[in-house]
C-alpha cells in the first residue's frame, strides 16, 4: 500500500501547490456539418456540438470529485471553421461564431476554439472570409476563440497573412475597446500550430484528427517550484532530475484523468499536453520557478538558459508518464496570467525583446502581452513576423497573442479578471518595419525543411 | 490502468487539522453508517498538525463516493478539520510505476 509520505505528498500537491488538471478538451469534427446553406450549417453545427458534448462538463465534475483532483476547465475544439464554412452561401462568418458561442453556453463550457484558418502557404476564398470576420466575431461572442496558422517549417511564412493579421488585431482591439481590447485575448496566430492542442486560445481540431477525441492539459507550476525548493544549493544535474520527477507525477495524474474521461464519455483518448501553465494566483507562476533556479528576477540574464532546462526536464519526465504526448507541451510564459511575470515587467527586468528570446526555448510565444494602443499595425506584424521566424526556423511551435489596448500607454495596466489576469502595458520598439511588412509574399521554407 | 478491468473500490481518507477528542469516532461512525469498511488506519502528529490516514473499502457500500465526499466534508467543517476522500487510483498513478 502507500506510505504516509506518499499520501501526504499527493494531498499537499492539490491543497497547497495548486496542482490541477487545467483542461479536458473535447475535439469535435465538424467536417460532416458543411452544406450549401450557411444558416442550415450553423444549426447542424450547434446540434452536433450539443449532442457530442452533452455530458462533458458533468463527467469532468464527477471525476474531479471522486479523485479529489481539481479540473479547472472543460472545453471544446472544433474543425477550423474556414473548412466547414467554405461551401456555404455567405462570406460573413460571424454567424458561425455565434453558433459556436450558443453551443458552448448550452453545454456549459467556458471556451470553444476553432474559429480558425490554416493559411501558411496562402489563402483560400474561405480563409479570407474567415479572417475578415474575426473582429466582428470576437466582439459579438463571449466564448469563441480564434486562431490562424501563418507559417510552418515545411512551407515557410505567409507574409501577406502576417501583414493582414496585424491589421485584424488592431481592428479587434478597436471593436472591443470598451473592454480593454479583450477580443485580442481570444485571438492567437501560430507557426507550426499543433492539431491536438487542448489549450486556449489556440485549440482547434486539425483535419487529420478523429471524429471526436479527448485531449487533456495538465499543469503544476507550484508542484515543480516546491520540488525545486528541496534542491536548493544543489547543482543543475540534481535540479534537472528533481524537475523530471515532479513532471512525471503531474503527468500521471493527467493520464489518469484522460483515461477516465475517455472511458466514461466513450470517446477515444488523444493526447496529454505536458505544458506548465501558470494562473494569476500566487504560487502558480512560471516566473517564480525561473527565479528558483537562482535568478534575482525573471528576465535577468540566465533566464533563457533556465527556461530551456526547465522545459526540457518537464518533457523528459512527462514523456515517460503518458503513452501519447502532444499539443504544445512546454512551459507557457504569458505575461498577464502570471503574477511573477507581471512583477518582473513592473520591476523593469523583463522586456518584450527578452520574452522573444525566451520563446526560442519554450512552447508558445509572445503571449497575453498588452502594448500601447497606438502601436502601428505594421509594428504588430513585425512582432508576429519575428515570432513566426523563431518557430519556423527552429522547427517548433510559436505563437503571438498580443493586445494593443486603445487609449492605454506604457505605465498603464489593464485588468481582465479571472484567469486572463492583468497586464502592464509593455514598451514596444518604435522603429518601423513597415516597408518590410508591406513587401508581402512568402518567406521560403528553411533548408532543413527538406528532409525527404 | 487498463480500461476494461473491474475497478477497485478502495479510497484513501485523510484528516488534517487540530487534534481534539472524538475525531476518529466521528469519522468511523459515519463510515459504519454507510457500510464502508476501514482496512487500515494510521495517525500521526506532523509539524503540530494532527494527520490521520484511512484506507477504506467501498465495495459493500451503496453510497456513491461523490456523496460520501460531501458528507465527510460537512463532518470536517463541523469538527473544524479538513477531511478528504480520494479514490486510490490517484495514488497508484502518482507513486507506482
Amino acid at each position: 500500500m502507500f506510505n504516509e509520505f506518499e499520501i501526504l505528498e499527493t494531498i499537499r500537491m492539490f491543497q497547497e501547490q495548486h496542482l490541477d488538471v487545467r483542461t479536458i478538451t473535447m475535439g469535435i469534427s465538424l467536417m460532416d456539418c458543411a452544406t450549401g446553406d450557411s444558416e442550415k450549417t450553423c444549426q447542424i453545427i450547434y446540434d452536433k456540438i450539443c449532442r457530442k458534448a452533452e455530458h462533458l462538463v458533468k463527467t469532468g465534475e464527477d471525476i474531479s470529485r471522486e479523485y479529489g483532483i481539481p479540473i479547472i476547465h472543460k472545453r471544446i475544439s472544433v474543425t477550423p471553421i474556414s473548412l466547414v464554412a467554405a461551401s456555404g452561401d455567405t462570406r460573413d462568418y460571424t454567424c458561425y461564431a455565434r453558433a459556436l458561442d450558443r453551443a458552448a453556453a448550452q453545454v456549459g463550457i467556458n471556451f470553444i476554439g476553432g474559429f480558425s484558418a490554416l493559411v501558411q502557404k496562402g489563402y483560400s476564398d474561405s480563409d479570407r472570409a474567415l479572417i475578415a470576420s474575426i473582429p466582428e466575431a470576437l466582439a459579438t461572442t463571449d466564448l469563441v476563440c480564434s486562431s490562424i496558422n501563418l507559417a510552418t517549417t515545411r512551407v515557410g511564412i505567409n507574409m501577406d497573412a502576417v501583414r493582414d493579421m496585424g491589421k485584424i488585431i488592431k481592428q479587434t482591439a478597436e471593436l472591443t475597446a470598451d473592454q480593454d481590447a479583450i477580443g485580442c485575448a481570444k485571438l492567437v496566430v501560430f507557426a507550426n500550430a499543433p492539431d491536438d492542442n487542448p489549450f486556449m486560445a489556440g485549440a482547434f481540431l486539425g483535419p487529420g484528427e478523429p471524429e471526436c477525441v479527448i485531449n487533456v492539459g495538465v499543469s503544476g507550476p507550484g508542484v515543480v517550484k516546491h520540488a525545486m525548493e528541496s534542491a536548493r544549493g544543489q547543482d543543475l544535474g540534481v535540479l534537472a532530475d528533481t524537475i523530471k520527477r515532479a513532471a512525471f507525477k503531474i503527468t500521471r495524474v493527467g493520464q489518469l484523468v484522460a483515461r477516465e474521461a475517455s472511458r466514461r464519455l466513450d470517446v477515444p483518448f488523444g493526447i496529454i499536453d505536458l505544458s506548465l501553465a501558470p494562473t494569476p494566483v500566487v504560487g502558480d507562476s512560471i516566473a517564480r520557478i525561473l527565479e528558483e533556479f537562482g535568478l534575482d528576477t525573471c528576465g535577468a540574464w540566465g533566464t533563457t538558459a533556465a527556461l530551456a532546462m526547465l522545459n526540457d526536464a518537464v518533457k523528459k519526465g512527462g514523456t515517460m508518464a503518458s503513452s501519447f504526448v502532444g499539443g504544445l507541451s512546454g512551459a507557457f510564459i504569458p505575461v498577464s496570467e502570471d503574477e511573477g511575470m507581471i512583477a518582473a515587467v513592473n520591476a523593469g527586468a523583463l522586456s518584450l525583446e527578452k520574452l522573444e528570446a525566451m520563446t526560442c526555448v519554450c512552447s508558445v510565444g509572445i503571449d497575453m502581452v498588452a502594448i500601447p494602443g497606438d502601436t502601428p499595425a505594421e509594428t504588430i506584424s513585425g512582432i508576429i513576423a519575428d515570432e513566426m521566424a523563431v518557430g519556423t526556423f527552429n522547427n517548433k511551435t510559436t505563437a503571438v497573442r498580443i493586445i494593443p489596448v486603445p487609449g492605454k500607454t506604457v505605465g498603464d495596466t489593464v485588468s481582465y479578471g479571472g484567469l486572463l489576469g492583468s497586464a502592464p502595458i509593455m514598451k514596444v520598439n518604435s522603429a518601423s518595419p513597415a516597408d518590410f511588412i508591406n513587401r508581402g509574399g512568402r518567406i521560403p521554407a528553411p533548408i532543413h525543411s527538406m528532409k525527404n | 490502468m487498463d480500461n476494461t478491468q473491474t475497478k477497485k473500490q478502495t479510497a484513501v481518507i485523510t484528516v488534517v487539522g487540530h487534534d481534539r477528542v472524538g475525531i476518529i469516532a466521528a469519522v468511523s461512525r459515519l463510515l459504519a453508517d454507510k457500510n464502508v469498511n476501514i482496512n487500515d488506519i494510521s495517525q500521526t502528529i506532523l509539524q503540530d498538525v494532527f494527520t490521520m490516514i484511512m484506507m477504506v473499502d467501498l465495495s459493500k457500500s451503496q453510497e456513491d463516493i461523490k456523496l460520501l465526499a460531501d458528507e465527510l466534508e460537512a463532518l470536517g467543517k463541523s469538527l473544524e478539520i479538513s477531511i478528504r476522500i480520494q479514490h486510490t487510483d490517484i495514488f497508484d498513478a502518482m507513486h507506482r510505476i
